[in-house]
């Protein structure tokens, strides 16, 4: 990791409050992510992942509120500041400038009532003094640079007139016109068909090299999260439970969750009629959290000493994972 | 476009064949005869039947249809059997008032029900969001006539605000008659504001609610424009089509309203042709009202095309 990373998240608390009580739906998030590098935070649905991404754009649900840690981002000026904690007014001039989101349905993420050209040049209009003439070969430039075809017809088309991986196209393009340092990927691929995942993919990675922003990648699938990410948190039921480099992770998976997860992924490498496994259960809701180790009621390795809370431990050098019997589980390894 | 509207005008003369239709049996279905009660009490059997028969009431009923048809489509409604005049002449005389009545009133809910209706959607659960649709339940509940009774007790003749009712001599200037239109344009807004309310609220939360409008806050723009350039328009539909209805119900149901202000609009004319068996202005009103709900449907059809590029028609 970098000296000064762009993004900071520390011990990061999300509650939501409902009528009768507050639910901690994100709790003890940390992790960082350098100057354009790509961090993936992977999780099931319900993890924690996306109240997360929300908390850094300031984008939370009314309900929710970030009650404890800090989100420092570093600014474009140098200028160090907590997402956390910064007014509406301030947010609103990172926000779609410095940090940019796109989102998992390309469908409904676009307004189906505005022309791709309007609403990729509304961000310029935004946040650029430009002239209306100057947007416009912004936008067209853009939409060349995402390798939309005909981008110069495509300007006046509507939403519903492109295929799904055309629109997720032009949420790049809207994303990145104003080009940001941080980008938030939340499930960017996951609506998509595989072949046009891999050419957004493709596309991600080489706008990451030409522009040199940083991606926070959002994802239930450890598949895409070989493909682009420099470093992983595993996120479960609101904590992150593993954080590792992208290689040892998948080499070496240190939490009992990270191990499920990998070894429930088929491959081509598995012998025919092996099975796939499964992890058994499901998420806790956050309202029936067990009081140690989230992980516990579905691990195998469960033993009463997981019922104590549990801190992230170094498990390897540069690893960290959020488990007590961490020096049992290697040693049986 | 151009052949969409064609096709849309075409189904319009259908609509309006059925009605003129519909219009000309029903009244011959209704009881009593027009002659002797033209005529009144004291008339002799033979000065009804000398009437019947100079009211063409007497040929077979398909002559009497075909010449009724005929008549309506050079915009000859008959002559009313009351005011002895064409019937085109006698809503005409009456159109004044029930068309800036239901103007008014539309502007005056406007006015009220779609800041109200945007903002109670934004707050969805605040004590303004609850007061406001109680509100709304509570003014679509109570009565216009109690209402327009209420405002002119207080408003019209303790305080002297607004003429309490009639529409003005024969010579009051035409801002002297709008004047004698407020009060009542208030109480039908109030009235009608209720359900525009509903509409823009519930409208409005379900846009909300939707991926885009998340995407329009992430690109770091105030919430007035998320809510007004990038929700309102997608809310709009809805809201159009219950504007129009609400417009055609105005223009054609204000019976109670113009009642109890004595406006000599429409609607008062239509409850005094009934009770006097006045035929023709009793078809005339009918196939006036019909053209008139379908116009504004075509209009509320065409606005949608230029709001939303999606519908294709």
């Amino acid at each position: 990791m970098t000296a000064s990373p762009i993004l900071e998240v520390n011990d990061l608390q999300v509650e939501f409050a409902t009528r009768r009580q507050s639910l901690v739906a994100v709790r003890d998030v940390s992790f960082a992510l350098g100057a354009g590098k790509t961090l993936a935070l992977v999780g099931e649905s319900g993890s924690g992942k996306s109240v997360t991404s929300l908390a850094i754009m300031g984008l939370l649900p009314t309900a929710g509120r970030v009650t404890r840690g800090t989100i420092a981002f570093q600014r474009g000026s140098g200028e160090t500041v907590d997402l956390a904690t910064l007014s509406q007014p301030a947010m609103r001039h990172i926000r779609g400038a410095e940090i940019a989101m796109i989102f998992q349905e390309p469908m409904s993420s676009l307004n189906p009532l505005f022309t791709v050209g309007d609403q990729i040049g509304e961000m310029l209009m935004l946040h650029s003094n430009l002239s209306s003439v100057a947007r416009r070969a912004k936008v067209l430039e853009m939409l060349d640079l995402v390798e939309i075809p005909a981008a110069a017809s495509r300007m006046s088309a509507y939403p519903h007139e492109l295929s799904g991986g055309m629109r997720q196209r032009v949420m790049i393009a809207l994303a990145l016109i104003c080009r940001p340092l941080l980008l938030i990927a939340d499930e960017p691929t996951t609506a998509l068909d595989v072949t046009i995942q891999a050419q957004i993919l493709e596309l991600m990675r080489r706008l990451q090299r030409e522009l040199g922003m940083s991606i926070l990648f959002i994802t239930h699938d450890l598949g895409v999260v070989a493909e682009i990410a420099d470093e992983v948190a595993v996120m479960y039921a609101g904590e992150v439970v593993e954080r590792a480099p992208t290689r040892p992770l998948y080499a070496h998976p240190r939490h009992p969750y990270t191990q499920g997860l990998i070894a429930s992924i088929p491959r081509p490498g598995r012998a025919p009629g092996e099975r796939l496994v499964p992890i058994h259960g499901t998420v806790p809701p956050p309202s029936a959290m067990p009081p140690g180790c989230a992980f516990a009621p579905r691990c195998p390795h469960a033993g009463p000493e997981c019922e104590a809370p549990v801190a992230l431990t170094e498990a390897a050098p540069g690893q960290l994972a959020r488990c007590v019997k961490l020096r049992e589980l290697a040693a049986h390894a | 476009m151009t052949r969409y509207i064609l096709k849309r005008l075409v189904g319009m003369l259908v609509v309006v064949l059925i009605v003129l239709t519909i219009a000309f049996v029903i009244v011959r279905l209704a009881p009593g005869d027009p002659a002797a009660l033209l005529l009144g009490p004291d008339a002799t059997p033979e000065d009804a039947a000398e009437l019947r028969e100079k009211l063409g009431l007497n040929s077979p009923i398909l002559v009497q249809y075909m010449a009724f048809l005929g008549n309506a489509v050079r915009g000859d409604l008959g002559n009313s059997l009351f005011f002895n005049r064409p019937v085109t002449e006698v809503l005409l005389a009456r159109a004044e008032p029930t068309t800036f009545l239901a103007l008014f009133s539309l502007l005056i809910s406007l006015v009220i029900a779609v800041p109200i209706g945007i903002y109670a959607a934004y707050r969805r659960g605040s004590w303004l969001d609850q007061s406001a649709v109680s509100t709304a339940m509570l003014a679509a509940s109570v009565p216009s006539f109690w209402t327009g009774l209420m405002f002119q007790r207080y408003l019209a003749t303790e305080m002297g605000w607004f003429p309490a009712s009639d529409y003005g001599g024969p010579d009051a200037d035409f801002i002297s008659r709008m004047g004698y239109l407020v009060l009542p344009s208030i109480v039908l807004g109030i009235v009608n504001s209720a359900l525009i309310l509903r509409f823009t609220r519930a409208s409005m939360l379900d846009i909300l609610g939707e991926d885009f409008v998340r995407t329009a806050r992430s690109k770091g723009m105030s919430e007035r424009r998320v809510v007004l350039r990038h929700a309102l328009k997608n809310a709009a539909i809805p809201i159009i089509t219950i504007i129009g209805l609400t417009f055609a119900n105005l223009v054609s149901g204000a019976v109670v309203t113009e009642r109890v202000f004595n406006l000599p609009g429409m609607g008062n004319l239509v409850v005094n042709a009934v009770l006097r068996r006045d035929y023709p202005v009793i078809q005339g009103t009918l196939i006036v009202v019909a053209v008139l709900y379908v116009l504004i449907n075509l209009m509320v059809d065409l606005v949608y095309l230029l709001v939303d590029k999606r519908v294709r028609y």
